[in-house]
């Protein structure tokens, strides 16, 4: 029994955040991947990105909810997302046709495109918080919970209980479905497959009539859709912020070099890597050691290994870990 | 335009600037600027050392900057006894203690001892650390939690503190360089942005060394209080000689006070700055950052000088850091955000002229300049842009509302446009 309880505290407090918050990092961390490898730089605007797909899904949201329309038991934000990933596309398209291609054409070294990227990101954050302003929003209706902690303990009759959100069960089965359709995409279409030409060899590519621009537009849109579902998901289950979303920068970084900069797969890996560290970390593991220990050697303290606020500091450690002696990451990334 | 003639206009353009504002709006304001536009001076020609003459791409400032706040803290508080005798000297002994385990980690590391046995040692460091450390701390920040719970400083006069900010930051640095230098840019860029973060959340957190998100308010100053001075009768004679009335008189020559200080600081730095960028050593940093391998073939250590000049350019901006908290009175760590402390500098270095000392000094003040103007003159300009909306309309309310975001807005757009039409900045490096 105790050993039952204490899986279950287990998978409350950490197995399920944890596969919630560790899909939404991988779907950051496969933007920040395809525009590596395609674009070949690393896009400090991701965050901000993140925070204008987000936000404009959330006004849509605001807009069916005042025409009535709903999903029932699901959030309103679900029908909203294919308009937010509308309004993102132009965003990132109209950066693109008037920001990076300028550099593109002149072949500017990657750093510039970070610079660039910073330039960018410094627009993208007033326009958010222009439009919505810089306060927490919540725009999570329909139905709270998939499984309640109270019916969960009256069902089985044990002393923990176990709650699945909504969000949660959504964030799992959206990421999975997205992750699906793009690794089909990629592998099996014909823009997909010159999306991975490029990306492994420019020349080559050029070589056999692979149109740059189409390539580096697909890879907009691809983005586009990615981050707006990533923002929207990670909005739903905690809350939307912009000074939250430019944070989740680092995180998501993290996962994706963790994985290796350019391999999706390694995007994913990462994701939940970070992810399972950070909630492992940060967790208080007085109540679980406290059903899986005898008595004599239960805990006094929380053991908690470090405080919450220290999170970024646990997806850094793991970063310059992976940097210093797996530089490519764990599934053999490229480092150009 | 000849180089000269081009520094020369462009600095009076920002001093004509400075004057506009104390003749048009006001001379407290114009005070305000040049002082933290001195300090943005200061933190972007740390910037420009790293970057424009070594080519190092570090986006940690603010936590350097951090840093020099904090030094500010420890140097000039005055020290709580009673703290000090709750915990203070077991709190410094578990420092020591997590230093030792990563230090002797560190180099049980390079002998190639048995990663596991490694893993192990580190582990039980780990808990002996958090075994010392933990009852001292709730010691610490039990005492008096309201007014102190935190050990203070060393009571120090607060200049000495400016130097310390940048031994601390300079500290800081040499650890993230050993471990980060080696990485290329983009991965520096993230390493160091992790750091900046991750100093801010020490900040937050460890309530017993500079009391968290509690704030360190009242911090001593280098400068006479406006109070003191009007009430000292040598004083209010002179201020109504010059026809102003006490109070005025009495901020207007605090913050001059300040400005004297921190120009002569910069005025320093920027000497010390320029020899070295004219030196053999400059020269050397230069060749380093316009081809590696080449430097590398010519016997230069590459390694080691991307590490002294990233210490040294991050002791700039410690200094800077410590300027600016002494300026400002007290410190908050839920202020530093990156946008600002970190992202803005780069704007700086970048539109003033990256490799060029002068051209980083100048984007300081300008972009500073501009930076406080846009939340000035935004509102008025937005009152006037929305003038044509009807009274009490929802758009336009919400337009003046969120007005102060447009500097963020205007910050990008300054960036991109130098990036674009004048990629080397205001003041091209030679």
């Amino acid at each position: 029994m105790d050993f039952l309880n204490a899986l279950v505290a287990l998978s409350n407090f950490v197995l399920i955040p944890a596969v919630a918050y560790g899909s939404q990092l991988a779907l950051g961390a496969l933007g920040v991947t395809l525009i590596y490898g395609i674009l070949r730089f690393s896009n400090f605007a991701h965050g901000d990105t993140m925070a204008f797909g987000t936000m404009t899904v959330i006004l849509f949201t605001w807009l069916f909810q005042s025409w009535g329309i709903s999903l029932g038991p699901l959030p309103t934000a679900l029908l909203a997302i294919p308009f937010g990933i509308a309004a993102t596309a132009v965003l990132v398209l109209a950066t693109d046709r008037v920001v990076y291609r300028f550099y593109r054409a002149q072949k500017a070294k990657p750093v510039v495109f970070v610079i660039v990227s910073i330039g960018v990101m410094f627009i993208y954050n007033g326009l958010t918080r222009f439009v919505l302003g810089a306060d927490d929003q919540r725009f999570a209706d329909g139905e709270r919970f998939i499984i309640n902690v109270r019916e969960f303990r009256e069902l089985t009759g044990l002393s923990e209980g176990l709650g699945i959100k909504t969000t949660q069960g959504i964030t799992v089965i959206t990421a999975v479905i997205v992750v699906a359709v793009l690794f089909w995409f990629l592998n099996s279409t014909r823009t997909g497959k010159s999306m991975r030409a490029y990306s492994d060899n420019e020349d080559l590519a050029l070589l056999s009539g692979i149109n740059p621009e189409r390539v580096v537009m697909v890879t907009w849109l691809i983005v586009a859709a990615l981050i707006t579902v990533a923002g929207t998901l990670y909005g739903l289950d905690k809350s939307y912020k912009p000074f939250t979303y430019f944070q989740l920068l680092l995180p998501i970084f993290a996962s994706a070099i963790v994985g290796g900069l350019g391999s999706p797969l390694g995007a994913i890996a990462g994701g939940f890597v970070i992810a399972f560290s950070e909630v492992g970390i940060t967790y208080a593991w007085k109540k679980v050691l406290g059903y899986l220990l005898p008595e004599s050697l239960e805990p006094s303290g929380l053991v908690q290994l470090l405080a919450t606020e220290y999170k970024f500091a646990v997806s850094f450690i793991i970063l310059v870990a992976v940097l210093l002696f797996r530089p490519t990451g764990l599934f053999r990334g490229k480092s150009v | 335009m000849n180089q000269p003639v081009r520094t020369i206009s462009l600095f009076a353009l920002v001093a004509l600037l400075i004057l506009m504002t104390g003749f048009l709006q006001s001379w407290d304001l114009a005070l305000v600027i040049l002082n933290m536009g001195l300090v943005s001076a200061v933190m972007s020609l740390g910037v420009n050392l790293q970057w424009g003459i070594a080519g190092l791409f570090n986006v940690g400032v603010m936590g350097f900057v951090a840093l020099g706040g904090l030094a500010v803290v420890l140097t000039s508080v005055a020290p709580v006894g009673e703290a000090w005798a709750a915990g203070g000297f077991r709190a410094i002994g578990a420092l020591v203690i997590g230093a030792g385990v990563i230090v002797a980690t560190v180099k049980l590391w390079s002998r190639g001892v048995n990663r596991w046995l490694i893993a192990a040692w580190f582990v039980a460091g780990f808990v002996i650390y958090r075994l010392v450390r933990d009852p001292a701390v709730d010691a610490i920040e039990a005492v008096n939690p309201a007014g102190t719970g935190f050990l203070g400083g060393l009571g120090l006069p607060v200049i000495l503190s400016w130097p310390v900010g940048g031994l601390l930051a300079a500290g800081a640095a040499w650890i993230i360089g050993k471990t980060a230098l080696g990485l290329r840019s983009d991965y520096l860029a993230i390493a160091t942005l992790g750091i900046s973060e991750i100093i801010i959340a020490i900040l937050k957190n460890e309530e017993w060394m500079s009391r968290g998100v509690k704030n360190v308010t009242g911090l001593p100053r280098p400068v006479p209080y406006e109070i003191d001075l009007q009430q000292d009768p040598g004083f209010i004679e002179r201020a109504a000689s010059w026809g102003l009335d006490p109070t005025t008189a009495s901020t207007l020559y605090v913050k001059l006070g300040y400005s004297l200080l921190f120009a002569a600081v910069l005025v320093i730095l920027l000497v010390l700055a320029q020899l070295a960028l004219n030196s053999p050593w400059g020269r050397m940093m230069r060749a380093i950052r316009d081809n590696e391998t080449s430097a590398r073939a010519m016997g230069k250590n590459v390694t080691y000088r991307h590490l002294q000049v990233f210490v040294l350019g991050s002791a700039i901006c410690g200094i800077a850091g410590a300027m600016m908290t002494t300026l400002d009175g007290l410190i908050t760590p839920t202020s530093y955000q990156p946008l600002r402390y970190t992202f803005l500098i780069w704007v700086m270095v970048i539109v003033g002229g990256s490799g060029n000392n002068l051209g980083a000094v100048l984007g300081g003040f300008l972009i500073w300049f501009l930076w406080v103007q846009v939340e000035t003159v935004g509102p008025q300009f937005m009152i006037w842009a929305t003038s044509a909306l009807p009274e009490g309309s929802a758009v336009k309310a919400h337009l003046l509302d969120s007005v102060q975001h447009m500097r963020l807005l205007t910050m990008g757009v300054v960036l991109l446009c130098v990036l674009r039409f004048s990629p080397r900045g205001l003041l091209p490096e030679r």
